[in-house]
């Protein structure tokens, strides 16, 4: 077998991003706004998706808690960015807390710190929570994750309750979510495939045989919880400014947007990067797709009413038959590689010369 | 806080911890044999009360037996569910059947918002003999209240009796302690199996119609919350236990309306109170209040 | 009698004690491994050889007693940290990363000179003059940024890895997955991993279990291979009493949690109580 080199992979990837980058370019100009919202969408749940795989594929712990995080970070980013006298309008149940109120920044640094508040809370959770292991660990961040949203919903004076935050400004494009997404993968990927990312593999695997070699498996799963956590927060950052109103409904940050991630995850195959990438662009199209089926219809001269709820039930259905028949998803552990496209596409024209 | 309203507050604790202590059997049953947090249960109990909602308001059946045919309807969804969703799955990894429960939860609450819609409907289908109130001192207690805890307490009885005297509730009890050697001695593991989802989901299903009687609403959501908080009960209780599930449904139960009741403030974080005691249980004493922990073996 | 050796004393386990419940499995276990000795513990299903082991690698506390390793007291201190100092193990149920590949298994196994900070505190605090103060250095974020130091200290432990892997004659198989290599060749790839960690103590739990009489003359020279190689102490548990007999140079017999005997091979071979031990064993020595 033909082993794709490592320069050979370098100049492939490059020619890829540019070429992606090209691709965006032309959609961002040529799409109109409906799809350009929805490709940057995309990227959006990609980077959800991907900083839940770090936990619940490579890492193999099993977090319920990621819709937490990303609520720290898009209230974060959002409180940050939020124009002044547009605070002053909504907070009118209680003002908002000094120094928040007279503060707005630009989107990037919002951003960051929306992400690394994301992480100081991901430590916070994770710290105790990882004392416990298998479903225990899924309830107690589920636990932890209703917790922050329950807190959200009753301090009106710094997220004004259960009102939300209206009027953030639109700033999420295509260059931001899918720079980001590009920052994501490139250092998720980079921690994967470090020796870190092999301790992480291991020690979801067998986690008496892992500290036998050494691991300090706390630590491990922590680093990966926290790292995780932040870029949550990164995309929980850029969902804001794409929504341009958030509120801590259950429907909106809460346990539902945890159980589309995982969707998106499991569909590309737990513990894999180009997997949830792939997952979350099904994600995305597919719930496109199903708006059709819950907007009223005109099939051939017949009238068929809307069915609300009804793409939410498909999503559920093709979950399930996943998990009971095609529990590896689209990539398994494994990542989209040359090598791997090589050997799909190329090597039987290749054994045939 | 006057006498009065202390009283007040002691039976609403008492009527809440025990219609959780009714959907935490079903957990700490199915934990307790299978090893794994049935997240749909909560949601089998809403779709039980919806199918009542609708024997009584569509087919116009008498109240009673639209309760007892939801009940019996929860009992037989239940039952499906294990044998569809959880029965493949029993070898596999146990994270796979969680991720395949919490799939059942969203895939239920789904299938009710499509099915019945997503809005809450009013649930006022009793006669209104139950809504009559008693004043007993400075305390006004609804007819209704006595009749939930009424068939709380007699259901807890039943189940009682059914799991320590009879065979097959022994047979239950075995099950969960040793899978293998239950099957060497003859039981059938299955049908073991499978009868513990239809009790525990006709005793959720109860619970929910109970639930959905007092606080006269029915919606497709409304068993998730119920169904995390009764799990934690089960926890609080030592999960795998059924008197300790019992213990902790009333525990979470009462303590939820008391600490309101003293610090109305907090009123806003009553649902939160639940988690904080399930992460706190979990830090300190991961089997509950009852057991003792145990140690991996290598 | 056994001569009292004058070399450097690797392992010793004072009045060792652990209950489980009502079940005390291992009853004040007295015991020591001098510099470069090969030590066999045998006896009967469940007598406690493995919870010894478990004891000393961290992943068990004990009830009572002390282990001390190189003159360190290292009761109950994390398992991670044991194998720092320089412990390593193998399992009886070969616990391998059976997803990965064999290479993968022994990084992971390399993975430990990145992480051995708390072990170099625990070395500087026994002795700063010998031992040089611990140093941290933040290899996480060195590995994510892929900084050249990093790199090369991957290819370091890349070459060593590859070096294990041809020690113990698995490097052909180096990208295989490791559920894919045969029974012989996982148990000598558990070994190649617990070297990695660069360990001065090996405990190797029942090597030669399910191997045929070929198999096991192999290992019992691949064994004395490795310990001159890597000049290792090594303490194994076996069932395989020609094994044993062959290889050892003192052994412990272990019955019901206590000591029943302790000497030379020839020894044990004689010994009455060992004897009767293993009667209801069928294992005939
Ligand atoms: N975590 C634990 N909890 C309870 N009992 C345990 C635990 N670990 C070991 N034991 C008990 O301690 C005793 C010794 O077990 P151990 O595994 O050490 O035996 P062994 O000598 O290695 O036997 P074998 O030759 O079968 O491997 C057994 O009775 C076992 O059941
Ligand atoms: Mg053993």
């Amino acid at each position: 077998m033909k082993r794709v080199s490592v320069k050979m992979n370098f100049i492939l990837t490059t020619i890829l991003v540019i070429g992606s980058g090209f691709f965006l370019l032309f959609a961002n100009n040529s799409f109109g706004d409906y799809w350009s919202r929805i490709i940057t969408l995309i990227a959006i749940y990609a980077i959800m998706a991907v900083s839940y795989t770090l936990v619940n594929g490579v890492t193999g712990i099993f977090s319920l808690g990621h819709a937490g995080f990303i609520a720290v970070g898009a209230y974060t980013a959002a409180l940050l960015t939020l124009p002044i006298h547009q605070k002053a309008m909504s907070f009118f149940i209680q003002p908002l807390i000094w120094p928040l109120n007279s503060i707005q920044m630009g989107f990037l640094p919002a951003t960051i710190i929306g992400g690394i508040v994301a992480a100081f809370f991901a430590f916070i959770v994770g710290y105790p929570s990882l004392r416990l292991t298998g479903d225990y660990f899924a309830i107690a961040t589920l636990a932890f994750a209703e917790i922050i949203r329950i807190v959200i919903q009753n301090s009106y004076s710094i997220t004004n309750g259960a009102l939300g935050l209206k009027g953030i400004p639109s700033y999420t494009t295509i260059w931001w979510s899918w720079g980001w997404l590009l920052v994501t993968i490139v250092v998720i990927g980079s921690l994967k495939f470090s020796s870190y990312g092999r301790a992480l593999r291991a020690l979801s695997e067998d986690t008496v045989a892992a500290r036998a070699m050494g691991i300090n498996v706390f630590r491990h799963q922590l680093m990966a919880f926290v790292v995780s956590g932040f870029f949550a927060g990164i995309g929980g950052a850029l969902y804001a400014h794409w929504l341009t109103t958030i509120d801590p409904r259950p429907t909106s940050l809460g346990i539902m947007l945890t159980f589309y991630v995982l969707i998106m995850i499991v569909l590309g195959g737990l513990g894999s990067i180009s997997g949830a990438v792939l997952g979350a662009i099904f994600f995305a199209i597919a719930a496109q797709w199903l708006r059709i089926v819950e907007s009223p219809m005109n099939l051939f001269g017949l009238k068929i009413p809307g069915i609300p709820g009804m793409s939410m039930l498909i999503f559920a259905t093709v979950f399930i038959l996943i998990m009971l028949f095609w529990r590896r998803g689209i990539m398994g552990k494994r990542e989209l590689s040359w090598q791997l496209f090589y050997n799909f596409f190329l090597k039987e024209a290749g054994d045939r010369n | 806080m006057s006498t009065s309203n202390l009283i007040q507050d002691l039976i609403n604790g008492t009527l809440l911890g025990g219609l959780y202590a009714l959907i935490a059997v079903g957990y700490t049953m199915v934990y307790g044999i299978l090893r794994l947090i049935n997240f749909a249960h909560g949601d089998i109990l809403m779709m039980g009360v919806y199918f009542s909602f609708y024997f009584i308001a569509a087919l116009t059946m008498p109240w009673w037996l639209g309760f007892i045919v939801g009940i019996v309807g929860a009992g037989v969804l239940g039952f499906m569910v294990e044998r569809i969703a959880y029965r493949p799955l029993r070898s596999a990894p146990r994270i796979s059947s969680l991720i395949t429960a919490i799939g059942m939860s969203f895939f239920l609450e789904s299938l009710a918002v499509v099915v019945f819609g997503g809005i809450p409907k009013s649930f006022n289908l009793y006669p209104t003999f139950f809504s009559k109130i008693l004043i007993i001192g400075h305390t006004r207690i609804q007819v209704l209240t006595f009749f939930i805890l009424a068939v709380t307490f007699l259901l807890m009885f039943v189940l009682i009796w059914l799991l320590y005297k009879t065979k097959i509730g022994i047979a239950m009890r075995a099950i969960s302690v040793d899978i293998p050697t239950t099957s060497l001695m003859g039981a059938n593991v299955d049908n073991i199996i499978g009868l513990t989802f239809i009790i525990g989901s006709m005793l959720a299903a109860t619970s929910g119609i109970m639930w959905a009687m007092r606080y006269p609403q029915v919606q497709p959501y409304m068993g998730f919350v119920p169904g995390l908080k009764a799990f934690i009960a089960a926890v609080i209780g030592g999960i795998g236990s059924v008197p300790g599930a019992l213990v902790g449904g009333f525990l979470l139960g009462m303590v939820e309306i008391l600490i309101v009741g003293f610090f109305p403030n907090l009123a806003g974080y009553r649902d939160a109170f639940a988690y904080v005691i399930l992460i706190v249980l979990l830090m300190f004493r991961p089997s509950g209040i009852f057991k003792v922990y145990s140690e991996q073996k290598v | 009698m056994i001569e009292i050796s004058k070399k450097k004393s690797v392992l010793k386990l004072e009045n060792l004690t652990i209950k489980f419940g009502g079940l005390t499995a291992v009853d004040s276990f007295n015991g020591y491994l001098n510099e470069g000795e090969l030590v066999g513990l045998i006896g009967p299903n469940g007598a406690g050889k493995t919870t010894i082991f478990n004891m000393i690698t961290g992943i068990y506390k004990p009830t009572f007693g002390n282990v001390i390793f190189n003159n360190i007291d290292i009761t109950g201190m994390k398992p991670h940290v044991i194998t720092h100092l320089g412990v390593a193990r193998t399992f009886q149920n070969i616990r391998l990363f059976s997803e990965m590949t064999v290479l993968e298994n022994v990084l992971v196994g390399e993975h430990s000179w990145l992480t051995n900070f708390a072990a170099q505190k625990v070395l500087y605090k026994h002795n700063p003059k010998v031992y040089r103060r611990p140093k941290w250095k933040p290899w996480f974020w060195s590995a994510v940024l892929k900084t050249p130091d990093y790199l090369k200290m991957e290819r370091e432990m890349r070459d060593h890895a590859l070096e294990l892997l041809k020690a113990v004659d698995l490097e052909r198989y180096a990208n295989l997955k490791a559920s894919a290599l045969p029974y012989g060749p996982q148990r000598k790839l558990e070994i190649a991993r617990a070297l990695a960690t660069k360990p001065m103590l090996l405990l190797l739990d029942e090597p030669a279990a399910g191997m045929n009489p070929q198999e096991t003359q192999e290992l019992l020279e691949f064994i004395e291979n490795i310990r001159k190689r890597f000049s290792l102490t090594i303490l194994l548990i076996e069932h395989d009493m020609k094994f044993v007999m062959g290889i050892c140079e003192r052994i412990y017999v272990l019955d019901y949690g206590k000591i029943i005997a302790h000497g030379l091979p020839k020894e044990i071979q004689n010994n009455k109580k060992v004897i009767e031990a293993y009667l209801g064993d069928e294992v005939y020595v």
